[in-house]
């Protein structure tokens, strides 16, 4: 007994020798040197093989692209300094690149890695070659011209290269990745674990899912950045996120639940700021089938007053004060007030009326309501699941029963795909901030590319050419009409229920700042120390 | 000897395979890797040609058989997400599950059966009481509050330990320790606590029971009888008869430790293999997920072997039986 006593004694006094080191290491921790968490980590360095918001976000420190977007959508020069169409050729882009520019192993940025780079993402094995399917081919005009051809007259091609980043064609020669990851050879690319980009930080080291290392490039071409190296570990359990920040283990982190955020602002050391996502939430259903799935031999989706009704039941105030703790912009257009075809006077939405919905659901003929299933997604989006629930409920005060399925999105997003769902909610970015890529895959009837997402079934021939015509319509004023067009032919039709847009929240230590990106990809370079 | 040694093996083998298939018939409901491996912008045709490609389209008998004849191999495939050989990915984890591991069947071996030997000599001491009642805590906590509640006490308010992660690691060969590291040695503490209260309390209980148990017997009495000291009754011979079961049990329970190690690495964001599953699960990552399993199996199947065995070694009784059963 004594002997054991005397163990635990020591072991105590190790306990508290340890605590005392840890406290030391975490007040002489550089200045310059930023901990980030985040919920998830990067799932690989190869920037053409994961099309992931984590990897794009980490790739964007090591990697450059052509253009970059600002904090408010525009595009600005990064590896390019200027791009336009060619005056004798619509379907020519020209890209005009950045003299002086060195790959991290010293080799010289030149026209040829940027066609090496258009000729990988365009590969089979390429996650990112949806981005780029208008895509013929690219060629070298000199040393820093390059040509990239298109299919057809494609106006807006730049602006889905925000994540097109640029590798080396030697070193992708010498070691043979001229390709992406291909799952089924059972061997891992060399471009997996390795870097060498143009980009702000060098990789140190990198453990997945515990910890990454990265330093500042000395020989950017940039102005050098305040913070000097950034020490990236994932924490997926929201609770030990939030503590490793508040026990000052960690300096930044990314995903704040909105439950947590009340609570930080009033901690006397922690900033929180918060900011709209380019990402919408929204109901919608399937309003072309003549029978349902939960409902065989009826539709009533198919008749406009009970979609008008369930709009009516819609209590979007109420989801952002109870459930999103007012983190949500609630609005009635489907699309972030960021993207281009936004319109204020779309967004604008009504309060909930339930009597004007019983009375619309009984001149549908459906005095008792009917009984459909909801499908939900519980593990992708802010609150998913609650914001369901709540919907439920408010159905319910109109007679509509509707049973709430909900699921991982690893089963939510292929039921959507393969049309195993009536009504269901869904979550959309919009990358190239324009409203071509909503109307691409949710509006759009389902066509070889297009309409992949469109499980509400919504077909008009019309708008379907009308979403055609953007795709090539190189007057930026007459696409601008038809976008507003099809917008107001989408909300007269009532193909989606909007509920809100989500907000983010970054919570950092007293003495960072990191503005909020609205694609949650936010770049350390832009951190600033106080 | 040899004969039974044989025909352990050849079970052993079969529940191997009866793993694999089970876990291949429910890899099926856990989701569709494609559409978590593809961008939302791939097109139906894109989604289409990667499932023909890895093979999600065959019966699943077929993709069962075509796994074991590449896991015969030693080619477990590539992970989906990570895009690194699933092999290699649990190897490079199982450190940090091992380490943690016996640190906490370590753990809760010392305190349980101090505590237990403790609780059976002083049973009506007020120090007693309180350990029962509160191992009673122990055992009903669930695991994610326990390790909730260490990370806010000694991470947040007291600031003594580190909330997250295995801390410097150093390599040895294949291997990573967090052993030789002051903050390898701090980040074991919490994870080890949390995922070792449940069998310290259950060790507790277990040597409790059987010392007050062998206290009753004839030879202790006589042993009192012969005017032996506390010391040499209570540790010679009462503790050494109560060891028996325990150390069965906790050899049993190592292998649950190793197993269920999940939530205590999730919420410590310890980098085992049990965090590595859940992200793949979540992800469905087939390739990784049919490697931890057939490991899991491995594990159970071979800690049980050698128990088998040890109990053939140890217990006399059981060569008894047997002989006679010959005759």
């Amino acid at each position: 007994m004594n002997r054991i006593g005397k163990k635990r004694a020591s072991l105590t006094g190790n306990l508290v020798a340890t605590a005392l080191v840890l406290v030391l290491a975490a007040t002489v921790a550089n200045a310059n040197t930023l901990r980030w968490a985040r919920v998830g980590d990067a799932l690989t360095l190869d920037p053409h093989s994961q099309n992931e918001g984590p990897t794009s976000t980490l790739n964007h420190h090591i990697y450059e692209t052509l253009v970059d977007r600002t904090n408010e959508g525009s595009l600005v020069p990064r590896l390019a300094t200027e791009w336009f169409i060619h005056p004798d050729d619509p379907t020519i882009w020209v890209f005009k690149l950045r003299e002086g520019v060195k790959f991290h192993d010293g080799a010289d940025f030149t026209a040829e890695d940027v066609v090496a780079s258009i000729t990988r993402v365009t590969s089979e094995s390429s996650d990112f070659k949806a981005l780029h399917a208008t895509v013929d081919g690219a060629e070298v005009v000199d040393d820093y011209t390059v040509h990239i051809r298109m299919k057809g007259p494609s106006p807006l091609y730049p602006q889905n290269l925000t994540n097109f980043f640029i590798m080396d064609k030697d070193w992708l020669e010498t070691h043979g990745a001229q390709l992406p990851q291909d799952y089924k050879s059972g061997e891992e690319k060399h471009t997996v674990r390795n870097t060498n980009g143009t980009g702000p930080y060098l990789l140190v080291s990198r453990d997945p899912e515990v910890r990454t290392v990265l330093k500042v490039n000395p020989n950017h071409w940039d102005t050098p950045p305040a913070v000097t190296e950034i020490i990236y570990t994932p924490i997926k359990e929201a609770a030990t996120r939030i503590a490793a920040l508040l026990s000052g283990e960690v300096d930044f982190v990314q995903d704040v639940p909105v439950q947590d955020i009340a609570r930080l602002q009033e901690t006397a050391n922690i900033n929180v700021t918060t900011g709209p996502e380019n990402r919408t939430i929204f109901f919608t259903y399937d309003m072309s089938s003549d029978s349902l799935i939960s409902l065989p031999g009826d539709n009533p989706f198919k008749k406009a007053e009970v979609r008008e009704a369930m709009a009516k039941a819609l209590d979007r105030d109420a989801i952002k004060t109870v459930i999103m703790r007012g983190q949500a912009i609630p609005g009635a257009q489907n699309a972030p007030p960021f993207v281009n075809g936004w319109d204020a006077a779309l967004d604008a939405y009504e309060a909930p009326d339930y009597d004007g919905a019983k009375a619309l659901l009984a001149k549908a003929g459906y005095p008792d309501g009917f009984r459909v299933d909801l499908h939900c997604p519980n593990d992708r989006y802010l609150n998913d699941e609650a914001i369901c629930q709540a919907f439920v409920g408010m159905l319910g005060r109109t007679g509509i029963n509707a049973n709430l399925v909900s699921q991982s999105r690893t089963l939510h997003f292929p039921a959507i795909q393969n049309r195993q769902v009536d009504f269901y909610l869904l979550g959309w970015g919009v990358p190239p901030f324009d409203s071509q890529y909503i109307f691409d895959f949710l509006v759009h009837s389902t066509e070889d590319a297009r309409g992949g997402w469109n499980a509400s079934r919504y077909k008009n021939d019309d708008v379907d050419a009308m979403i055609k015509s953007l795709a090539t319509e190189t007057d930026l004023v007459k696409r601008d009409a038809t976008i507003a067009a099809i917008w107001k032919q989408i909300t007269e039709d009532r193909v989606f229920l909007m509920v809100h847009n989500q907000m983010l929240a970054y919570a950092t230590r007293q003495g960072i700042e990191i503005d909020v990106h609205p694609e949650n990809q936010p770049k350390m370079t832009s951190a600033v120390f106080k | 000897m040899i004969a039974y040694i044989l025909r352990r093996v050849i079970q052993s083998i079969v529940v191997m395979l009866v793993v694999g298939l089970v876990a291949f018939s429910l890899f099926r409901y856990v989701g569709d890797p494609v559409s978590t491996m593809l961008g939302q912008e791939a097109s139906v045709a894109d989604r289409e040609a990667l499932r023909e490609h890895l093979g999600l389209n065959d019966p699943f008998f077929i993709q069962y058989a075509t796994y074991l004849g590449r896991a015969l191999q030693g080619d477990f495939g590539i992970s989906y997400r990570l895009q690194q050989p699933a092999t290699e990915l649990i190897l490079s984890r199982m450190p940090a599950t091992l380490e943690l591991a016996m640190v906490s069947g370590f753990l809760a071996f010392i305190v349980g059966v101090t505590l237990g030997v403790y609780t059976a000599l002083r049973r009506h001491g007020w120090l007693s009481n309180l350990v029962m009642s509160s191992s009673l805590i122990g055992v009903s906590l669930p695991t994610f509050l326990t390790g909730i509640l260490l990370i806010w006490l000694f991470a947040v308010e007291l600031n003594w330990l580190p909330s997250f992660g295995r801390g410097e690691t150093v390599r040895l060969g294949f291997w990573t320790t967090g052993f030789l590291t002051e903050s390898g040695r701090a980040s074991l503490v919490l994870p080890a606590i949390t995922l070792g209260l449940y069998q310290m309390t259950l060790i507790m209980r277990l040597v409790r029971a059987e010392m007050l148990e062998v206290l009753r017997t004839d030879y202790v009495k006589f042993a009192r009888a012969r005017g032996l000291s506390d010391r040499a009754i209570h540790f010679g011979h009462a503790l050494r008869n109560t060891m028996v079961p325990v150390v069965t049990i906790t050899g049993l329970q190592l292998g649950s430790i190793i197993a269920f190690a999940i939530i205590t690495e999730t919420v410590f964001q310890w980098p085992g293999v049990g965090a590595l599953f859940i992200n793949s699960v979540q992800f469905v990552d087939v390739p990784v997920m049919a490697a931890y399993l057939m490991l899991i199996a491995l594990i159970f199947v071979v800690i049980n072997l050698i128990v088998d065995l040890l109990y053939y070694v140890i217990d006399p009784r059981l060569r008894v039986e047997r002989s006679h059963a010959r005759h």
